[in-house]
Order: structure tokens, then sequence, then C-alpha cells
């Protein structure tokens, strides 16, 4: 009887998954941030993560007109050239048609949209795989899902893997997103497992994620660690690459670094690039945009010089 | 822009179908650019003995260099001790033990020993930059451990000097009198804390000679003691070198000698005190298993191992030099180390992305390649990421040996450097054996997911520290000390103030 | 005609057995009057060197014991002594000692013990200790026996002082090979035959008889032995100091010219425990 229980069925996972010790990785994620990204280092990391943003807007109240000012941002987040655009923009299912027609069909700026239910996931398959193909219909690139979190902790896996193979056939040829939603998770074991059963159904380049941002916590050096770590044994043990997407939570520049030299030291140069690492943020944008203007100017920026600021003070 | 995605040619590569093992591109992608510590380390062109609250220039005339490891370029003049200093140390140490010290009541001594815990943060950065050009190790090192702990040894043994009837349950303790201290140079400022702080809470006065190599931050902390308005005498430091260590030890004023450094040193004091009424503490050599089971969480593991073999440049005692690895995950293991290790930043000290710095000495770099080739001449397969390593100074690559059997030398003896040897095991009792299969018996580390098997093994582990699950860990609280021939006495903690007072 | 009584060949007792020198050499042991009493067996390195390999055999069994059971051994321990108290108050009479002072030196023998007896599960709790780190991991530190100690036993009080070297050694799991007084060895020999009754494990305990001279360069430099403690003359112990430096034993040792009242109450203590254990600290991350 145990052999079949969930609890057996999980223990099996970790076994050969293995394990994290929590406070291992958080000693180690804490070096990152003692690591001195300066100079000519940290322009190349501030740029590089403005390319790397998925530039998020998530509410009940969005409009076409914000998905559209967002876009506009996406397209051009400054006025200097040499500031590249960003990754994506996140929007809802019903804002995806709106992003499209603002950023128009000719653009390297992907659209990706938050299908299945999000953030609780809480529907019917159907209705989910529905969603992510009205999605798509509509001009989504990418499709961030998120997993059956319930099904993981009842250790019921292949119900887990089989609703996120659903909705990568139901992506077609969209990038597929798959959300953790670590803090429901909450052990780094679990991240760790979960991350193992998403990338034996995905397909290379396809992303593993934190987090919805919609819960209490949401990426963190540590549960990008673990993703990381995860990622590059599934790697170096099957030649397919992942994409990783830490999100939420994340908010200055100096936190984006951190996360890029994680990334440097544990994945190496491969993943230093929004094809293969994103960041879900919204107002992280900003403060890269302030620190590169810091570096080229040598002043302190005060948040309202960039569009789109939240901060009025 | 996809710029940034369409230059990485590797961006998407076809799945399954590689032609070779997958690997990671440790490259030059993202380069840090230096980022030097530029605090200023406030150092004297030449440094004095300290001796009964005052710098006083050696009897002799005569100064020594102490020379910078990372480049090789002198730092101070140090002054010379003669045996004549030594007996001006010990009588200043004689005079404020019994005029002042000993019998100065337990709360203002506390407010001393306080007050120094606080001067010392105060100067903090200083300190490290100090610590950093003097003895090579990296920045983040002695910015981060050396000088926190150091300061964090003097505040945790302060609140001590006051509560001492509660060191001894059933005993009332009393001060040995005046103690003499020789400590190396792998943590100059921390032994320095180290000895010193559980030596003075108790009511002893010192005489303390640091490594001839790395003197300055003792010399510093004097000067904290001078601001700190410490009573004139209580501590004095002797500098030079082998010889004045042993005029230090073999003074017939002490009554109490703690030294830490190599075990033949240590079996050279003891015998010299062979036959006196002195108290010892010695805290001597190592060469620690660090043991990893098939259940152990890999990545933190792998973690442990770095940090167990390549903190401080493996210049630490407890060092965990010998890897034991369960044979069925060996090969992982060892390939996640190589990984690992090739993100390693060898290189300036000063600079603060640094992990490994200058080997402290040319004598130390001499002996390591000295080691690590009869490594390679045993047919011990070595590995070498193929980092930059600086033109000038003293610098050693992290290397790791595999496939090592117990009897050979760098399995045996204590290298003091960045070489890890790798050897296996199957079974508990086999590791057991092999950890223990060794005249040391400093520490240990163990890594496995099993909570009984951890309690199994640091019972069975002849060594007196144990970390299971981490490696490289301290604290003033926590006692440290050996079994066997790496030692005898304890410092820190309730257990090493007892080695420094006698029960009445 | 009167029965001409058997009288008893002293053997030593190591390993649980009883045996004579392997080197077949005996000394002569005299009563107080001077007459000829019995042959003391002349031990040599060679079994000290024995007696070592069976402390060593018998050590980790020993340590392994609960430290209740040990408690009760040695509680035992005291019982077969104070059931034998005649006949080693004769062994001590032997010695020179009045009747009214060897009553004495065995009572407070057996008394010794069961203070020791009662210290075995308490010990850990005084001088052992959690530690506050300042970082996420528990941290204790624990005792542990040492392994091996020598023991050389002074000539007087040749019962209480040899039974207060050995008994705060083993009453944490080390095992003892002593050395009994030179001059007064039967309470020793005596003492070896109520070890054999007590449940003390063999080797637990290994009593030698023979000369100083012969025995302490021995004990000096056997690399087994982890500590050494005892009541010797200067000589002695520069050479046991010199000698233990080779191998970093630890060593104890009282200076024959200093008075050791060996019945007072400072005479017993749980820092004489403390003084052959190891002190061991484990950490371990506090995680989930």
């Amino acid at each position: 009887m145990l052999a079949r229980s969930p609890q057996a069925a999980i223990q099996r996972l970790f076994d050969e998954v293995g394990s994290v010790d929590q406070v291992g990785i958080e000693e180690r994620v804490a070096k990152y941030g003692t690591r001195s990204i300066k100079k000519a280092a940290k322009l190349w990391g501030l740029k590089t993560a403005v390319s790397m943003v998925d530039l998020t807007t998530l509410e009940g109240k969005d409009t076409p007109g914000k998905v559209a000012s967002l876009c506009q941002k996406a397209l051009r987040p400054h006025d200097d050239p040499a500031i590249p655009q960003v990754a994506a923009v996140c929007v809802y299912p019903a804002m995806v048609r709106h992003a499209r027609r603002a950023l128009g069909s000719d653009t390297a700026v992907r659209i990706a949209s938050v299908a299945t239910a999000f953030p609780s996931g809480q529907a019917p398959l159907k209705t989910r795989l529905a969603e992510v193909k009205a999605a798509v219909a509509d001009g989504a690139d990418e499709i961030d899902m998120v997993i059956n979190r319930g099904a993981f902790l009842a250790g019921e896996f292949g119900l887990m893997q089989d609703e996120i193979a659903a909705v990568m056939q139901a992506c077609g040829s969209a990038t597929l997103k798959v959300i953790l939603e670590v803090s429901e998770l909450e052990t780094y074991d679990n991240i760790r497992a979960a991350s193992f059963l998403a990338m034996r159904v995905i397909r290379p380049g396809d992303f593993i994620k934190t987090s919805t941002g919609k819960t209490s916590l949401n990426a963190t050096l540590g549960n990008n660690q673990v993703m990381l770590e995860a990622i590059r044994d599934f790697y170096l043990d099957t030649g397919t690459s992942i994409a990783m997407k830490p999100a939420g939570g994340i908010r200055t520049a100096k936190q984006a670094l951190t996360f890029l030299v994680a990334v440097k030291e544990t994945l190496g140069d491969a993943w230093l690039n929004n094809a293969r690492y994103r960041f879900g943020a919204s107002s992280l944008l900003n403060d890269l945009l302030r620190q590169l203007e810091k570096e080229s100017t040598g002043a302190y920026q005060a948040p309202y010089y960039f569009s789109e600021a939240a901060e009025s003070y | 822009m996809p710029a940034l995605t369409a230059a990485k040619k590797s961006s998407r590569p076809a799945a399954r179908s590689v032609p070779h093992a997958p690997e990671l591109i440790f490259g030059d992608l993202w380069e840090f650019d230096p980022a030097p510590e530029t605090a200023e380390p406030k150092l004297k062109s030449r440094y004095d003995l300290f001796i009964n609250g005052q710098f006083v220039a050696p009897k002799g005339g005569k100064y020594f260099d102490s020379n910078n490891p990372a480049n090789e370029q002198k730092l101070a003049e140090i002054a010379l001790a003669s045996p004549a200093d030594v007996d001006a140390a010990y009588a200043a140490a004689q005079r404020a033990y019994e005029g002042v010290w000993g019998k100065m009541p337990g709360r203002e001594r506390a407010k001393y020993l306080f007050r120094i815990a606080r001067l010392l943060q105060d100067r903090a950065r200083e300190f490290a930059v100090a610590e950093t050009l003097d003895g090579g190790k990296p920045i983040k090192e002695s910015r981060d451990f050396d000088v926190p702990m150091a300061a964090a040894h003097f505040f945790y043994h302060a609140g001590w000097a006051d509560k001492l009837d509660y060191v001894a349950p059933g005993r009332r303790v009393a001060p040995l009198g005046v103690v003499g201290q020789v400590i190396p140079w792998n943590f100059p400022l921390l032994m320095c804390a180290w000895k010193l702080a559980p030596a003075l809470a108790m009511g002893n006065t010192v005489v303390l000679k640091p490594a001839e190599t790395t003197s300055i931050t003792a010399l510093k902390l004097a000067e904290v003691f001078q601001d700190a308005g410490l009573p004139p005498g209580v501590v004095n430091f002797v500098t030079g070198a082998g010889e004045i260590g042993a005029a230090v030890m073999n003074h017939p004023t002490p009554a109490k000698i703690a030294f830490t450094g190599s075990t033949e040193v240590g079996k050279i004091i003891m015998r010299g005190l062979a036959g006196t009424d002195k108290k010892m503490t010695m805290e001597l050599g190592g060469k620690a298993a660090n043991i990893v089971f098939d259940d152990a969480p890999l990545d933190q593991a792998v973690e442990g191992i770095i940090n167990g073999i390549f903190f401080n440049q493996g210049h630490v005692c407890c060092a965990g030099s010998r890897l034991l690895v369960q044979e069925s995950i060996a090969e992982k293991v060892l390939a996640k180390l190589k990984t690992r290790i090739r993100t390693l930043r060898v290189g300036d000290p000063m600079d603060k992305n640094t992990d490994i710095g200058a080997i402290n000495s040319r004598e130390q770099l001499d002996r390591i390649t000295a080691l690590v080739a009869a490594g390679v001449k045993e047919g011990n397969a070595l590995y070498q990421p193929s980092c930059k390593l600086p033109a000038k100074g003293f610098y050693f690559r992290p290397t790791i040996f595999s496939g090592v059997s117990m009897s050979s030398r760098i399995a045996r003896e204590e290298i003091f450097g960045p070489v890890l040897s790798v050897l296996t095991f199957r079974t508990v009792d086999e590791a057991i054996e092999k950890a223990n299969n060794t005249a040391y018996g400093l520490s240990a580390g163990v890594w496995t997911d099993k909570g009984s098997r951890i309690l199994k093994m640091s019972t069975e582990l002849k060594a007196g520290v144990v970390w299971a699950n981490t490696y490289n860990k301290f604290d003033p609280t926590s006692p440290f000390g050996g079994y066997k021939e790496s030692g005898f006495g304890r410092e820190g903690g309730r257990q090493g103030l007892l080695d420094y007072c006698k029960l009445v | 005609m009167s029965r001409l009584p058997i009288t008893k060949t002293p053997k030593v007792y190591v390993g649980g057995a009883f045996i004579r020198s392997e080197s077949a050499r005996v000394y002569p042991l005299k009563d107080a009057a001077g007459e000829f009493y019995a042959n003391i067996p002349q031990c040599t390195r060679k079994d000290l060197r024995n007696a070592v390999e069976a402390a060593a055999k018998a050590g980790p069994g020993w340590a392994k014991r609960t430290a209740y059971n040990r408690g009760q051994i040695l509680y035992r321990l005291g019982e077969m002594i104070e059931a034998r108290a005649g006949e080693m108050s004769g062994a001590l009479i032997l010695g020179g000692a009045t009747p009214t002072a060897a009553a004495r030196e065995v009572a407070a023998s057996v008394d010794r013990l069961i203070y020791y007896a009662g210290w075995t599960d308490k010990y850990e709790q005084v001088l052992g200790n959690v530690n506050p780190v300042a970082a996420p991991y528990f941290n204790f530190t624990v005792t542990e026996p040492m392994g091996i100690i020598g023991v050389i036993a002074p000539d007087s009080a040749p019962l209480l002082a040899l039974i207060s070297l050995v008994a705060p050694a083993i009453t944490s799991g080390n095992t003892v090979v002593a050395l009994a007084s030179t001059t007064q060895p039967y309470p020793a020999i005596l003492l070896g035959e109520m070890l054999a009754t007590s449940d003390l494990p063999g080797g637990v305990v290994n009593l030698l008889t023979g000369f100083r001279k012969e025995m302490i360069p021995t004990f000096a430099t056997h690399t087994h032995l982890r500590a050494l403690s005892g009541v010797v003359n200067a000589e002695e112990r520069k050479n046991l100091a010199l000698g233990a430096a080779d191998s970093v034993k630890r060593t104890h040792l009282l200076k024959t010219e200093d008075k050791h009242d060996w019945f007072a109450d400072t005479a017993q203590s749980v820092y004489a425990i403390r003084e052959t254990l190891e002190f061991k600290t484990t950490w371990h991350p506090v995680g989930a």
C-alpha cells in the first residue's frame, strides 16, 4: 500500500532528483550579493537585464489603453538607442489582441500571456486549454501557465505532467513557460522536484518560472538557484536547454544584477540572454533605466524622469 | 533589439541529438571589471614592539620586512624582538597581573573587552584591508569573516568576565596569571582575538607573538588597546620568527602556554615544557575527512567541499582536505566539483570578487608545489582549472586529486593549501575507518539527508568539531579544538574559558 | 597435625584474565614484619603492551554501554569490595596499616566508587553545552572518552589512590592500564579479583604490578595511550611529559612531593572526570 501512496511517490521522486539543504543554498546565494559589478560589467549587466524583462501588467483594472502604453515602453524603454527593447510584454489573455495591435506584427518584442486560469489554475482543463488557444489565436507568442499544485502536493505527478503536455499541445509554436508557484510548494525540495517534472515534458527553449506574483513570496535568489541548478543538471544529463524566468519581487537593478551573477556562475554564458533567461517584472525596468542613466551622467536620477513610473512622490 | 538573442549561436541547440556531451560555458561574455577595495589600511612604515602599553624599539635595534604576498612588495618594517625584549614583556605582564588586571572586578574587565570589540568594529574595513595586504587572503574573507569574527570573540568573552561563577559548576575559578601565546599566519587577527579574549576575560595577562609574516594587524590591535585605555602590560606583543616564539614558550614566567600551529612545532614546545608546571593548550594540524553519502544534498555538499578546502587558500588547520565520497556518486560529485571550481576567481586578494587570494609566503607556496608534485608522481589524477594567475606574487590554482588512496602522501600529510584529495568508500563503516585512520583529529564533515546517520557519524568520528551538512563554520560560543595529535584544550565557548583558569 | 593452608599465587588482572608476567619474573612481597608473603608479578613493557591491547579491545564496547549501565557496574564494584572489606583490609594491614586505618581506607574506596557511579549519567549534563551560534545552526558540545588512559598509582593509600585515579576515567567509558604501587601491590591484586566479579567487562581496567623504572618509559612512549594520570616524582614527570609530546598525549600528573589527602572531599570531582574527556562540537543547519 505504502508504495502507491502519494507520500511514497514524492519520496521516490526526491530520491531520484536529490534534495536541497535550505541553509546551505541560502548561504550560497548570499555570496552572489557580494559580487561587485562595476563600470563596463555593470553597463553590460544592466542592458542585458533590460533585454530580459517581460514587462508585465496583470491587474483587474488593466485596459487597452494601459496595455498600449506598456507596449510603447517595451518597444522604446528610453530615448537612448543603445538601450535595448525588452523581451516581451506580459498580459492577461483578454489583453493579447490589444497588445498585438499596439506592437504590430513586425516586432522583436514578444507577447506573453498568462493563460490557464491564472493565477490559481482552478478551472476545468478544457477551459484552461481553450484559454490558451484563444490567447495564441489573438497573437500571443508565449504562454505562461500555472501547474496544478494540488496534483503535485498529492503526489499525482502523472496528472500534473499530462496537463503540462496538454497545454504545450495547445500552444502550438508558442513558447511555454511553466509557473511552479514556488510559494505554494513551500520547500526547496519540492521546487527542485517540480522543476524536473516540468522539464521532462516541455521542449527545449521552453521555460520554467518561479511564480505568478500573486502570492506572498515570489522569486528569491534561493528558489531561483534551486531552479537554475535543476536546469543545469537536466541539461548536463539530457542535452536539453530549458530557460528560466524568475517573476515577482525583483524590483531593483541591484537585485537583477545579483540574479544574473547566479546565472553566470551556475549555468554559464549560454544562459546570459533573453532566450534563456527572463525577468517577470513591472517596476524593475525603470530602476534599470535609472541606473543606466546614472552610469552615463554620473548623477542619481529621480524616478519621475522615467515613463510609466508608479512613484509620484 | 533582439540582438542579444540572435547573437547567441548556441541559444537553441537541437534536443537529444548533441554530438558531444553537453558542457557549460564559463567564458568571458560578462567579464567583471576589477573591483579593488579602496579603504585606507593606515599602515605605519615601521612597527615597534608593544610592551607595557607602549610601542618600544627592540633592544637589538633590528627590524625585518613584512611583505604583501600578492605582489611581493614591502608593507612595513617589523621590530625583531630579542630574548631581552621577551623578558621585558613578561615583566610588564607580571606587573599588570599583580597590580591591576588580576584583581580588577570582572565587571570592569568586561567593560574594557566590550570597548575593544566596539573599537574594532569601528575600524573594521581598515583592519580588513590591512589583513588582506599582509596575509594575502581575499578581501571578502577578511571583511566578512576574520574581522567581524575577531570583534565577536571580544564581545562574547567580555560578557563572561563578571559571570565566572558559572564557568565551573560546583567550584570557583581563578586566573592562572601570565599567559604566553604564539599564533600562526593563517588568521592573524582572528587568532589573536581568539587567544586573547578568553585569557583576558578570566583575568590573566598576556605576552603574545604573532606569526613572522603577519604581525601587522596584531600591532594595529595594540592601537585599539591604547584607544580603549587597556591598562599597560595587560597585553604585550613581541614580534619575530621561531626563535622568539621559542623564547615566549620557554620563558619561566608564564603559568600557561597556548599555541596554535603545526603538530611538529607543538611537539617541540611540549618537549620544551616537559617537567614544568605550565598548563598548555595546543591547537595543532589536521587532515580532515569530509564525507559525502549518496543521499546528500549534492549541490550544497559541493559548496561545502569548496568552502572546506578553498577557504583562505586552504590555509586552515581544519580544512576538509580529504574528500570521502560514496562510490555510487563519486563520478557525479567529481563532475560537479570540476564545474564549480571553474567559476572560482583566483587573483588579487584586494579585488572584492576574488575567491582565492595569494598563498601566504614563498616558503608555503614551495611546500604546496612540492606536495602536489609528489601527488602527481604517485599517479593520482590531477585537475586544475585553466584560470589566469597574476604574474607577480604567490598563487596556486585550486587543485583536485582524484582516485587517491589512503596511503598516498597527499592523503596523509597536511598540505595547508588549496589542494583536495578525493577518495571513495562504500559503506558507513568504511567511511568511519578511513576518516579516523589518521593521527590527526581536529574536524570532520558529514553530508547526508538521514538524521540518524548524522548522529552515528558524529559519535564515531574522532574529531573535535563535526560539521554535518555544512563545513568551516565558527562562532565564539562554539568550542574548537582537536583529538589525538591535533592537540588538546578547547577555544571558544564555556569549554575554552575553563582552559584559562584554575579551580579553587 | 594441623592442616597446611593453601596460599594464593598473586596474579595480575589483564584483559579479564589473571596472568603472570610474560617474562615469568616475580619479586617477593614481604609483610609488615618482614616475612615473605608471596611472589608478585614483575610486569614488563611487553605486559604493558598486551594490557593496552586488551584495553583497546574492550574500549569501544565499554564506551557504548549506556551511562545508566556503567553506573550500575561501578556501583556493583562498590558492592563487591564492601562485601570483601575484611579481606581488603587485610591486604592493607599487610602493608603496615593499622586495622582502623585499613578499614577506613576500604570504606573510603567504596564510597569513592559510589560517588562516581552516580556521576555516569550526569557529568554530561554538567560539562556539555548547547551553544547559541549566530547563524541558523543547531550547535552542541558533548563529551567523549579519550580512549586508553595510563595510570600510575602512588605508594600512599595504595587502594584509595588507585581507585581515585581509575574510577573517574572509567566513569565516562575510558579504559585504563594502571601500574599499582610497587611497595604495596597486594590491594591491587585483590582489587583485580573484585573487578572480575563486578560485571565490569574484561579489559576495561587492567592492573599491572612491577617496577616503575621498568614501566614508565613505556607508559611515556606508547602512542596508543591517549592520556596519563598518576602521582610521580620530578624525574618521572619529566620523562612522561617528554614521551607524551611525541604523540601529543594529555598528562595530568601529580607530584609525589606534594601532600595528597585522598580522603578529602576535594579528591573526588566531576573535573577529574573531565580530565579524561574530549569535547566534540557538532554543527547542523536548521532548515526545512
